[in-house]
């Protein structure tokens, strides 16, 4: 269920490395067939790569389960935390997780500038994979050393002022009651599931239980990118399209998909809209 | 910006060609194809045509999956497009996309200009264009370059 994001690095280390690629499949409620991972690890495994929150589903994977599962078999885990860490408060040692990526955009805050989590242990370990400035120690004729991490991965002049962003978007989110956020998202999800309940062309893609507030659809007899833009002159923004994330578009039998993802700002109103926008699509476009 | 754009985007005329498009499916005995794909949406669409001895369009057929607009477009290019010499065939898209674009597409002749122009609601709508654009750079990739693609075809 994951996005691009996280399958092009490891289409680039196949094709570099010829490293292979294992997957484990979604259930058709959009959950991860975690019983299917222990099979999916062998003895060549250098990495589990997996979503916290698919950005289709909504599903919220189990990394806890994830984790202790891959670990005890010797394998690390990187989490996608695009989506997770906007709606769930992260501890990644409590995790016990290995790698865990945030990107900013996605957090309320600037686009070009995001965050890798990663044990020390491994940092430490890992060479340096772009060279400039502040990465270095010092570099002679003959020999070269590098900075400690996490300096040692940050080459170049830095994004300033995408960081000052992100860092005054991270104390605005950590500043919320994060659990009343929650309820307000789940909320609104469990009101819009109920609603689209009345159309019967309208077919939900992932109901896994505890998904986060995502409500991804098919609309019979509508494509998806023509009915978001009638529901963009309704005033409703959702996403058209395969989310990037096109191996579990073909998993599911679609081309595409509509996408409502409902945050903090968002309002039963707004629920509302969306319906309404719907019922208006249908009439037009069939 | 008002209903009346969107209107004019989703007119009976387009939807109608959606629904039943028009020379659907392969064309057998084609001298020339290519397929078309949107990256970004999953449009596909695939163009044959036959060329005939005169360089004319002698058939067009298509097949494709996608928006209303993009089988639309693809399904009322073919019917603009038979019958046409290539030379004609080259000004009509010149045309169309000035169309699709909100541009100056007076270059067309005025028939043509006017069957086209219930495409032209698209240029309110920029982020669409491309779906309208799809079938003609997919038939303009198969006139250039389309005649390996097909089996059989002289090389």
């Amino acid at each position: 269920m994951e996005h691009h994001s996280n399958i092009v690095p490891w289409h680039f280390l196949r094709e570099r490395q010829g490293a292979v690629l294992r997957w484990v499949d979604v259930r058709d409620d959009g959950s991860l067939d975690i019983e299917a991972l222990d099979a999916a690890i062998n003895a060549r495994t250098k990495l589990v790569a997996v979503t916290h929150m698919s950005n289709v589903l909504g599903t919220i994977t189990p990394l806890k389960e994830i984790v202790a599962r891959a670990h005890a078999k010797g394998v690390p885990v990187l989490a996608d935390g695009c989506q997770g860490a906007v709606h769930e408060p992260v501890d990644v040692q409590a995790l016990d997780i290995d790698f865990y990526a945030i990107t900013g955009h996605k957090l309320y805050g600037p686009t070009g500038i995001g965050a890798l989590y990663a044990k020390r242990a491994h940092l430490k370990a890992m060479r340096p994979f772009n060279g400039g400035g502040e990465m270095i120690r010092e570099v002679m004729k003959d020999r070269i050393t590098y900075a400690d991490p996490p300096a040692r991965f940050e080459a170049g002049t830095p994004p300033i002022i995408e960081t000052v962003g992100l860092a005054t978007a991270l104390d605005y989110l950590t500043a919320l009651d994060r659990k009343a956020v929650a309820a307000h998202e789940h909320d609104l999800l469990a009101y819009a599931r109920e609603q689209v309940g009345q159309f019967n062309w309208l077919r939900v893609i992932g109901d896994a239980p505890g998904k986060g507030a995502i409500l991804s659809f098919e609309a019979g007899g509508m494509h998806a990118h023509d009915l978001a833009t009638i529901l963009d002159r309704e005033g409703v923004a959702v996403r058209a399209g395969h989310h990037c994330a096109q191996v579990l578009m073909e998993r599911f039998g679609v081309t595409s998909t509509s996408r409502a993802s409902f945050a903090l700002y968002n309002t039963r109103a707004d629920v509302d809209a969306l319906i309404a926008g719907l019922s208006k699509a249908r009439g037009i476009l069939t | 910006m008002t209903d009346s754009a969107l209107r004019e985007l989703y007119q009976e005329v387009i939807l109608d060609h959606s629904r039943h498009p028009r020379h659907y499916g392969a064309l057998e005995g084609a001298s020339h194809k290519a397929e078309g794909y949107n990256p970004l949406c999953g449009d596909r669409v695939t163009v044959y045509l036959k060329l005939g001895a005169d360089n004319r369009v002698a058939d067009i057929k298509f097949e494709g999956k996608g928006c209303a607009i993009s089988q639309a477009s693809a399904s009322m290019m073919t019917d603009m497009l038979k019958g046409r010499t290539a030379a004609e065939a080259d000004r009509l898209m010149k045309g169309f996309l000035h169309l699709v674009k909100g541009e100056d597409a007076s270059d067309l002749p005025e028939d043509d200009r006017e069957r086209l122009e219930v495409m032209g609601g698209i240029s309110a709508f920029p982020m669409r264009v491309k779906c309208a654009t799809l079938a003609w750079h997919t038939y303009k990739n198969a006139i250039e370059d389309g005649r390996n693609a097909v089996e059989g075809g002289a090389t």
